[in-house]
């Protein structure tokens, strides 16, 4: 280690520590064997006057690192604070032994012993982190014009900040452009609305913190957050631009579901069959006829979910088009007073507020609304298009004539089918099988953002396109820090959903920009000052770690040397666990510092029958689990060891292999549950941990040790009740298997 | 001790799963944050939820990771049992004047537990909606923040008991703590106060408060959870035995010009998640949602198309006309008209789980009425009121989480004069 150490050890004997635990002995260990100068025992070590007494101690004994044996270091984070420069270690005494084990018990006194150990070693191989800091340009660039990215401009400036927003087309606006009017999206939520576009719009062209480019796309982008260095090709290649900017908003919308894929429901076999987006277009535009006779229509029958929950199209529902078909349906009542407006649909889907609109619409005069299934469209003797459907209220079947037939046609994000207006049909049938191939067909259609990222162009998408989140929690939680999917590209939305969206994604890049500028990590580990460091003169190119980061941190050089970005890095240490020659480190969080961790454990006898299992925990979900559990008082085995960890994905395969050659009967890890439900915090973290079994496994056969002696399980939070069983049993079994042979070599 | 007065950029009211997100995005933006509480714990309506919809993981996952952002960041403070009596000023300059309630427990508590066990009051638990007890001195719930344990004053005996105070080793227990009031000078100021469950009550002839094995959509969160009444395992009330049929009425007084007129956007998906939950408990269980429309929208259709293809789970569009007890067997007639099909439905089950739906919490704010929409709902923007969550819409959390964060972009705007 870099400077030298000095350690001071404290303990609580309060909440009942002191009852089950003798402190006494504890404090031997760190001032016996350990030898920690001196070590303090306290009735309620988080008293005002206890923790003063510390810092004196801090001041007096000029200390730089202090172990506190108390409740677990989910509690009272902020009371055991002090200094920068001092390292503070939380030994959990109190849930995660005292709480959770006989008192008073050989066994127990030996893991809190042990825990100790684990602590002063832990402090004693790792350094107080120093904030990474680079040069930060504090521009926001926004892709997209339409409503979600002129809102997200729009407030971005309004929040001070510089904004450039580029747009593909020659005119900004989206799809709000092509709109007729915009579903109710204020009280009283009765009446179609102007989408107000032209004065959006307006107020972004005038505003002096935007620059708007439009018939732009990005030819390139590369960097990190903070300094995302960007090419963009303008007017079809006439002008190239260079910029840097500090954060991305990508609010790139949606395309229409290709209708040339629906012929099953008219479209391309009448000339009166067209989609909804055509309907506002016309309307919008006020050029009757074009795609219809307007004065011939007496009838009008809108089909809703046309190639939406349909498992032959897009199998998911694309949220707006109920209201917006409602919409539609008092155009045609406004435009055509005599004609009859049919509405088929499967559910009406007008959630919230919608709903108001909705029953508006029912009460409209001539408005026949029809829960049914479309079975098939012929031509009908009078010239109308017959459109037959099923399954309708009272199980009958009807027939509807109509003169025009309107299609609720889905939403297919951009990140699915990028430019490609048309034919996206494919894309989606292909993408929605499973998320691996939309995330293929993103990565090599959609060619929006164009980074040069090692791991690919755009944002990684989930099933269907979307690009990725964390979707319930943490909508924000991109896999391209600093990169903000925004709108109708993230999710099928309506108008004031976008708006919102659009704010939450302009916040989180200017969040960004201000974590960069301190060096401080953004969520889930926000404000966390360490990052990963590289020895590159042993790296041997494996490309691990560039691979394996979810969040495409490390680009490579030519031979396949990593090239970190440290800004886009989230410090899940993911890549430390990857690395065979170990050779990636945290100042506060290293191979060394658990290597020592795991050896500072005291490995008894083989006749002893007291076995060691060592746990590595993900101290998001199962090391809180294991708080839990230590506060319902549930009782488990004593023999095992835990070491929290930043995800089990940075679980180094070197750390099982210390722990079985130091004679650790067994090895546990408990990670989140991973697939499409994944719960880890770092997308893959626990999958990587769990595809890493592999290597595991290989290392066993190298030990010649039986390979039940690691075992990988995934753990919910708020599964706290299985963890007794699951250490009792896994103890169990290893005492079964027999003690691991290299104890005591 | 609390200061009497505090500066701050920007105060958050309510610490639900909106106002949390908020004070954490704007603490992590740099502004110096209060966020306010009305219940002794932070958290809201999601810590008493068993899992979300459709990943069905538990929200306290989410949380441990929002708490953690919170106690670690030293921009935001936390106030608990504190509500907002008045407000004056404007945006960039508010002067808000803070009601704190007494909690008689002091931040020397190390939520060890010792009151407890001597506590020989008791309180209807209302984290539990009332299905069991506590003792007057309480943690809310096991992982509640701050942990620290709360004195019921309605029924701790105080001065006439003083055996907690005993017990107490810490000296943490303050029996003669009073309302204080303390001032809090900030520029902007985010309403997420959140919602109510509609009272189940105004639906008399759906049964509830009548017949004990007919509970609300909240109820069943609580059953399910692994740290409710039941420790996780769905018991019929009435009996504590096995549940083995279940219906599901959706739109339990929404959609409906009677009680709510609005939909309340969540509780289909919720009844189709509970469905999974009383699957995972009793394979055998027979299952009917009776239904007017199935609103699992956007990616969520992909979560009813798998509840749909479980054989033993049944759908009927139809509203319920009236639940009763069928005293000789003890279970319920749920009758019902299937428009689909245009036949009456009469069926007896054992537990009926009423979809409520969701009413926004503004009632005592101290805002202008035109800030508010017919039907209770905050209007955010315009004349400066700045609003997330489900007092301004019902919503999902993900879409909560959406506008909560971008609220803090409206307050910065504020803060800044635009």
């Amino acid at each position: 280690m870099a400077i030298d150490t000095k350690v001071g050890a404290y303990l609580c004997s309060g909440c009942g520590i002191g009852e089950s635990i003798s402190c006494d002995g504890l404090a031997k260990v760190a001032t016996g064997e350990c030898k920690v100068p001196f070590c303090k025992i306290k009735e309620r070590l988080c008293s005002e006057e206890c923790v003063a007494g510390i810092k004196e101690d801090i001041e007096r004994e000029g200390l730089n690192r202090v172990v506190i044996g108390a409740c677990s270091p989910r509690f009272l984070s902020d009371v055991f604070q002090f200094d920068s420069n001092v390292l503070v270690d939380r030994v959990n005494l109190r849930e995660g032994v005292a709480w959770a084990h006989k008192p008073n018990d050989e066994d127990t006194q030996m893991l809190a012993e042990d825990y100790v150990r684990m602590g002063i070693a832990k402090v004693r191989n790792s350094e107080p982190p120093q904030a990474f800091k680079s040069e930060v340009n504090e521009t926001i660039l926004v892709v997209g014009g339409g409503v979600t990215g002129l809102t997200s401009a729009q407030a971005a400036a309004k929040a001070g900040y510089s904004v450039v927003l580029v747009e593909k087309e020659s005119s900004l606006g989206g799809w709000a452009n092509r709109v007729y009017k915009v579903a109710p999206y204020r009280p009283p939520y009765t009446e179609p609305q102007d989408s107000k576009i032209g004065e959006l719009i307006h107020d972004v062209e005038t505003n002096v913190k935007i620059t708007v480019i439009t018939s732009c796309l990005i030819e390139k982008i590369s960097g990190q957050p903070g300094e995302f260095n960007v090419v963009l090709r303008i007017d079809g290649g006439a002008r190239t631009e260079l910029m840097t900017v500090g954060a991305i908003v990508q609010a790139t919308g949606w395309k229409p579901y290709d209708p040339n894929r629906l012929g099953d429901l008219g479209y391309g076999q009448f000339h009166n069959v067209i989609t909804g987006t055509q309907l506002e277009e016309q309307f919008k535009n006020g050029r009757d006829g074009e795609k219809f006779d307007g004065g011939q229509i007496k009838s009008v029958a809108f089909i809703l979910c046309a190639g939406s929950r349909d498992e032959k199209h897009l199998p998911y529902c694309s949220s707006i088009c109920c209201s917006a078909s409602l919409k539609q349906a008092l155009y045609i009542r406004e435009r055509y007073p005599e004609a009859l407006v049919y509405i088929i649909y499967k559910d009406m889907r007008t959630p919230a507020q919608h709903e108001l609109f909705y029953k508006r619409v029912q009460n409209e005069d001539k408005i026949f609304l029809t829960k049914g299934e479309v079975v098939g469209l012929t031509d009908s003797e009078n010239g109308s298009i017959a459109i037959d459907v099923d399954n309708t209220l009272l199980g009958e079947k009807i027939r509807i004539e109509s003169d025009l037939v309107v299609l609720a046609t889905g939403m297919v994000p951009t990140t699915l089918v990028g430019d490609v207006e048309s034919d996206c049909g494919e894309a989606v049938a292909e993408a929605t099988l499973d998320g691996k191939k939309a995330a293929e067909s993103a990565e090599a259609g959609a060619k929006i953002l164009n980074l040069t990222y090692r791991q690919g162009t755009d944002l990684p998408t989930l099933k269907y396109g979307f690009p990725d989140s964390h979707y319930i929690c943490f909508p924000y939680e991109t896999r391209r820090t600093g990169i903000y999917a925004a709108g109708t590209v993230r999710a099928p939305m309506d108008y004031s959903s976008a708006k919102n969206d659009a704010y939450g994604a302009a916040l989180k890049a200017i969040q960004l920009i201000h974590s960069v500028k301190e060096g401080k990590a953004v969520h889930p580990r926000s404000g966390d000052e360490s990052f990963p460091e590289f020895f590159l003169q042993r790296c041997t190119q494996c490309k691990r770690c560039t691979e394996e980061c979810p969040f495409g941190t490390l680009d490579e050089d030519e031979k396949g040397t990593p090239l970190p970005n440290i800004n886009r890095c989230r410090r899940c240490g993911i890549c430390l666990g990857a690395c065979p020659e170990r050779i990636i480190s945290f100042k506060d969080y290293s191979i060394s510092m658990v290597s020592s961790m795991i050896k500072a454990v005291e490995i008894p006898d083989e006749d002893e029958d007291k076995p060691r299992i060592l746990a590595f925990m993900c101290e998001n979900d199962a090391y809180p689990a294991l708080d839990t559990a230590g506060k319902f008082r549930m009782e488990y085995d004593p023999n095992v060891r835990v070491i929290p960890v930043r995800c089990l994905g940075s679980v180094n395969v070197v750390w099982i292999a210390d722990a079985l050659s130091k004679g650790y009967d067994g090895v546990l890890m408990l990670g989140c549950k991973f697939g499409v439900d994944y719960q880890c915090h770092f997308i893959r973290g626990s999958e990587l941990a769990n595809k890493r079994m592999e290597n595991v496994q290989e290392k066993l056969k190298q030990l010649v040790l039986e390979p039940q002696r690691v075992k990988l399980l995934t753990l919910s939070i708020d599964e706290y009740a299985k963890l007794p069983g699951i250490f009792n049993e896994f103890v169990q079994e290893m005492r079964e298997l027999g003690p691991n042979p290299y104890k005591g070599m | 001790m609390t200061e009497a007065s505090i500066t701050s950029d920007l105060l958050v009211v309510g610490a639900g799963i909106a106002g949390i997100t908020a004070a954490v995005e704007a603490a992590e933006t740099g502004l110096k944050v209060v966020l306010l509480e009305k219940r002794p714990y932070i958290g809201g309506k999601v810590t008493q939820f068993n899992k979300y919809f459709p990943k069905l993981c538990p929200p306290s996952c989410g949380l441990e990771i929002n708490i953690r952002r919170l106690r670690t960041n030293p921009k935001v403070k936390v106030l608990t049992q504190a509500e907002v009596a008045d407000v004056s000023g404007q945006p960039g300059e508010y002067d808000v004047n803070v009601k704190l309630k007494p909690r008689f427990v002091t931040d020397r508590c190390t939520s060890c537990g010792e009151c407890v066990t001597v506590c020989p009051e008791s309180r209807s638990n209302d984290f539990n909606y009332g299905m069991d007890r506590t003792a007057s001195i309480y943690i809310p719930y096991e992982n509640a923040y701050p942990s620290k344990y709360v004195i019921d004053p309605v029924t701790c005996k105080a001065s006439g008991c003083k055996k907690c105070v005993e017990a107490c080793k810490y000296g943490a227990i303050d029996l003669s703590q009073t309302e204080e009031t303390i001032n809090i000078q900030t520029g902007a100021i985010i309403w997420a106060t959140g919602w109510e469950p509609y009272d189940a009550n105004k639906l008399d002839v759906l049964g509830f408060g009548k017949f004990p094995d007919v509970i609300t959509n909240v109820m069943m969160e609580r059953l399910a959870a692994p740290d409710g009444p039941t420790k996780g395992k769905i018991l019929r009330p009435s009996t504590n035995g096995a549940v083995n049929s279940v219906a599901f009425v959706q739109c339990a007084g929404s959609r409906d010009e009677n009680h709510l007129e609005y939909c309340s956007s969540v509780c289909c998906m919720a009844s189709l998640k509970h469905t999974r939950y009383i699957r995972e408990q009793y394979p055998d269980a027979e299952m009917d949602i009776y239904y007017i429309d199935v609103r699992a929208n956007g990616v969520f259709e992909e979560f009813y198309s798998e509840v749909s293809r479980d054989p033993k789970v049944h759908f009927h569009r139809g509203k319920v006309a009236k639940v009763s007890l069928d005293s000789s067997s003890g279970k319920l007639i749920v009758e019902a008209e299937d428009t689909l099909t245009g036949t009456r439905i009469k069926k007896s089950v054992e537990l009926v789980v009423l979809a409520t739906g969701m009413q926004p919490n503004v009632s005592g704010l101290p805002l202008d009425r035109s800030q508010i929409d017919g039907d209770g709902f905050l209007v955010s923007g315009g004349s400066g009121a700045i609003a997330c969550g489900v007092n301004t819409r019902p919503k999902d959390v993900s879409a909560v989480v959406q506008e909560a964060t971008g609220s803090v972009l409206k307050a910065i705007q504020a803060i800044k004069g635009n």
